[in-house]
């Protein structure tokens, strides 16, 4: 049985397509209106990047009140897999399902480039089927993706492996602290990144290193489904 | 949200407040920075730590529970500070 990916669509999304798109190439794949509740047919998660409610207050803010929102984090709690990309990563920083904020970029402009990370934990399943130090190439454009915590808990997330992409030496577009591009949650369900995988899973974008993320995720599951 | 917080029309019974949130201190402010940094071009001299925030003002028929609001949804406790100034009735 093929793995089926929901990606959310608030008003102000503008990434969905692309991420429907990547997740369809390696499973089935909908879209999920923010005021729909019922993830049943769902077995992960994507928040896409995008402008959801404008982006009004804070990056991420009004979204996490979305009735979608409150079934993701009911899907996140069950264990349920739950990829957050750019504003999709805010979203779920905001709504307390991962640890940190992300911070108006440092040098104050919105930034739209290819960048390098490093692959630093592939304890998630949109990770687990990548090496650890792997180099991936895939673009940002964002205005908001200064990632922050405090020190403690970033000595914390540190410790327990919770940095899952770090920005590769001298490509931290934005000024996030230790140069973390993504992190996940304790138990390794949900990552969030600022990148953009879903913009990079064809050669013909000027890299398909994006697409292995999603292909992790269509394994670990697959694999899941097969036991079950 | 509470249904005690009117929205959009004027309430007898509303108090005006005003809450001022600003980012956390040791939080780098690029906002901040790039304001003080232009201030000496215009002439103004002598003026640092310059820090932007965002000012909300609402009313409130009860501001009992505006703490909570700050904390859910106004502010991000994690990297913003925020202050409630309850103005006079509306």
């Amino acid at each position: 049985m093929p793995v089926r990916f929901g990606v959310l669509q608030f008003p102000g999304s503008c990434d969905e397509r692309d991420a429907l798109a990547a997740c369809r190439r390696v499973g089935e794949a909908r879209l999920v209106w923010h005021e729909e509740t019922d993830l049943g047919d769902i077995d992960v998660v994507v928040v896409p990047g995008g402008f959801s409610y404008g982006d009004y207050l804070r990056a991420g803010a009004i979204a996490r009140f979305a009735p979608a929102m409150e079934a993701v984090a009911r899907f996140a709690a069950e264990g349920g897999p739950v990829l957050g990309i750019c504003n999709g990563f805010q979203v779920l920083c905001e709504a307390g399902l991962l640890p940190g904020a992300l911070l108006p970029n440092e040098g104050l402009r919105f930034v739209c480039r290819q960048v390098e990370l490093e692959v630093v934990s592939t304890d998630t399943p949109f990770t687990a089927e990548l090496e650890r130090g792997r180099r991936l190439s895939v673009p940002v454009k964002h205005m908001s993706g200064r990632y922050f915590a405090p020190e403690p808990l970033l000595d914390e997330l540190e410790e327990r492996g919770q940095v899952a992409l770090r920005y590769a030496p001298g490509h931290n577009p934005n000024g996030s602290v230790r140069d973390i591009a993504g992190v996940r949650n304790r138990d390794g369900n949900v990552l969030g990144l600022m990148p953009h995988p879903e913009h990079a899973v064809d050669e013909l974008f000027g890299s398909a290193d994006g697409l292995g993320l999603f292909a992790s995720a269509a394994a670990t599951l697959g694999a899941a489904h097969a036991l079950a | 949200m509470p249904s005690a917080l009117a929205v959009g029309t004027a309430n007898f019974f509303a108090v005006k407040a005003r809450v001022l949130i600003r980012p956390k201190e040791g939080i780098l402010d690029p906002q901040g920075k790039a304001v003080e940094r232009a201030l000496p071009a215009l002439g103004f001299e002598g003026i640092s730590h310059v820090r932007v925030g965002r000012l909300v003002e609402l009313e409130a028929e009860d501001t009992s529970r505006l703490g909570e609001l700050c904390e859910q949804l106004l502010a991000n406790p994690l990297v913003e500070d925020y202050e409630i100034v309850e103005l006079e009735g509306a």
